[in-house]
């Protein structure tokens, strides 16, 4: 079952004739990690601000096409209306969060919807837990570090228990023990709890492991779509110059040479098993 | 030349919060370095002391002999050049020209070098057709892109870039990396301070490695990345090729690869030696 369905999805924002979109269809399923990447300005944030209603209804211009976002038309529903089940979690989680304590600031979309006082508490804990969190409840975000800031980010956007959370570079501003701890919660927010992440993001090295589907961009344009594996193995992907991973760039390079491995390995695990399988036979 | 060095320094933010725990360090002149570590382990506030952007508590630095505490950071300035990790920090200027010509006027340079200067800058980092644009109207890359010409005009010997890569592309970066080696192999002294591994992994610079305020570990990127127990004290996670010779050292192969060609190289000659 879809979650996302864009037909023929064309846009410009306002007061610019080049289109961002141009004619983007895609599916995506229900409960499906997705990566969404391609070369700076290629229209995937732009694509991420269709799918909870930003565009149209906060930057203006017109959407052409259809757009069907956990079953709603968003061009027929608020902003308001997709947030319950859109959740977006930034770059820079510091332009995210505001409040005085962790727990006030997970709470603060809960107590815009007028939520009960003992309900709010109760999902307040869930999200917390969720991410790993509940011993900063009290603390102040500006004084967490910037892993322990972005998985608050995480939480707030959680507790509203939405169908479907995008990550734009969620893990940039992260150190690499801090980002891999962030790609672990969002992939357990994915498996255990069946939320569809779309995640957009150039270092495939760190994500590929956790997607099912990658979607490339370019000038607005969707121009793969497909399996992780084969989007790595095909020559467009490669032309692009988006970041395919290194395990990926070795395989290749291997080939090249006359070493063929019994798959595309597309992280370090699945690399390590074929090598030893080629090393033993030797 | 240019030296930069940082004797037993100590930093405390008027907030109280320790960021440098006494430092010591050696930036020697055409020397490329990458300093990494986690998340609030000191390293911004680390190079924000190399120009005087900030000063030392306690302890020293040195810039060329001098104690960065005798001159301005005006003067600082023109040997070391600071890149900050967000553009929007750095740019104010109307045009991209005029950023990049406003602190060739401060440090005084007459017209016909500035024009000559800013016209090199630009197209160095491929902006030439941005001249008479807002910085404000470009991408992020090309912001940060902006930011870098404006300090490289003026020539600096040393130059500190913050956090280059976040938000750039992967041909970018590389292109990025590209310059970033041609610049130091032309004998400027290059420092940067980095989250990517994998950017790391493909430069092989010297890594100084921090943590909660203090220096962990000093030395090639090749054997500092691919120690596994140093790697999880200062939050770094070793580059893919690394994690994938991490796991096939029992079968002789060599653990301190970080880059893809250093990896096929090793393989290829390993399978072909062992058929012999």
């Amino acid at each position: 079952m879809s979650v996302i369905e864009t037909q023929s999805l064309t846009y410009a924002y306002p007061g610019t004739r080049k289109q961002s979109l141009r004619d983007v269809t895609l599916t995506i399923e229900r409960g499906e990690f997705a990566i969404l990447t391609g070369p700076s300005g290629c229209g995937k944030t732009t694509l991420c601000r269709c799918f909870n209603g930003l565009i149209p209804h906060f930057y203006a211009g017109e959407l052409k096409g259809n757009l069907k976002v956990a079953d709603l038309s968003v061009n027929e529903h608020t902003i308001g209306e997709m947030a319950k089940r859109v959740g977006l979690v930034f770059q820079n989680p510091e332009n995210q969060l505001f409040a005085l304590s962790v727990e006030k600031d997970v709470a603060f979309g809960l107590e815009n919807l007028g939520m009960p006082r003992e309900q709010m508490q109760e999902r307040v804990d869930w999200a917390l837990e969720m991410t790993g969190i509940e011993d900063l409840r009290e603390r102040a975000p500006h004084e967490l570090s910037g892993g322990q800031q972005q998985r608050v980010a995480i939480a707030s956007v959680l507790a509203m228990q939405p169908e479907i959370i995008v990550f734009d570079e969620p893990t940039s501003f992260l150190d690499p023990l801090g980002a891999q701890k962030i790609f672990e919660v969002i992939s357990h927010l994915n498996k255990k709890l069946g939320i569809t992440v779309i995640l957009v993001e150039h270092r495939l090295d760190l994500a590929a492991r956790y997607a099912g589907h990658v979607i490339i961009m370019d000038e607005g344009k969707i121009v793969l779509d497909g399996e992780p594996r084969d989007i790595f193995n095909s020559e467009q992907a490669w032309l692009l110059g988006v970041g395919i991973p290194k395990a990926v760039r070795l395989w290749r390079l291997l080939e090249e040479n006359g070493v063929v491995l019994k798959g595309i390995p597309i992280n370090s695990d699945e690399a390590v098993q074929y090598l030893k399988e080629v090393l033993w036979r030797r | 030349m240019a030296t930069i060095e940082a004797k037993d320094i100590h930093f405390t933010y008027p907030t109280g919060v320790e960021a440098l725990e006494g430092v010591s360090l050696t930036v020697k002149d055409g020397e490329f370095v990458a300093i990494m570590g986690q998340n609030g382990a000191g390293k911004t506030t680390l190079v924000k002391n190399f120009n005087g952007l900030l000063r030392p508590n306690k302890g020293e630095v040195l810039v060329d002999g001098i104690s960065t505490r005798d001159v301005s950071v005006a003067k600082l300035a023109r040997t070391v050049g600071f890149v900050f990790q967000n553009p929007d920090h750095q740019l104010f200027s109307e045009t991209v020209e005029e950023e990049i010509a406003f602190a060739l006027r401060n440090f005084g340079f007459d017209e016909a070098t500035i024009e000559k200067r800013v016209r090199w800058a630009l197209n160095l980092l491929d902006l030439t057709e941005y001249r008479k644009t807002s910085p404000f109207m470009l991408s992020g890359g090309e912001r940060k892109r902006v930011a870098l010409a404006s300090v490289l005009a003026w020539d600096p010997k040393v130059v500190i870039l913050d956090e280059p890569t976040i938000g750039q592309d992967h041909r970018q970066k590389e292109n990025l990396r590209q310059f970033i080696v041609q610049l130091n192999e032309q004998g400027k002294t290059v420092v940067i301070v980095t989250h990517d591994v994998e950017f790391v992994a493909e430069c092989n610079p010297r890594v100084v490695l921090m943590r909660e305020g203090k220096i962990v570990a000093d030395g090639v990127a090749k054997r500092i990345l691919t120690d596994t127990t140093l790697a999880l004290e200062a939050s770094i996670v070793p580059p893919q090729i690394a994690q994938i010779f991490g796991g096939l050292t029992f079968l002789g192969l060599p653990s301190d690869v970080i880059d893809v060609s250093e990896a096929k190289r090793v393989l290829v000659e390993h399978l072909r030696g062992s058929r012999r």
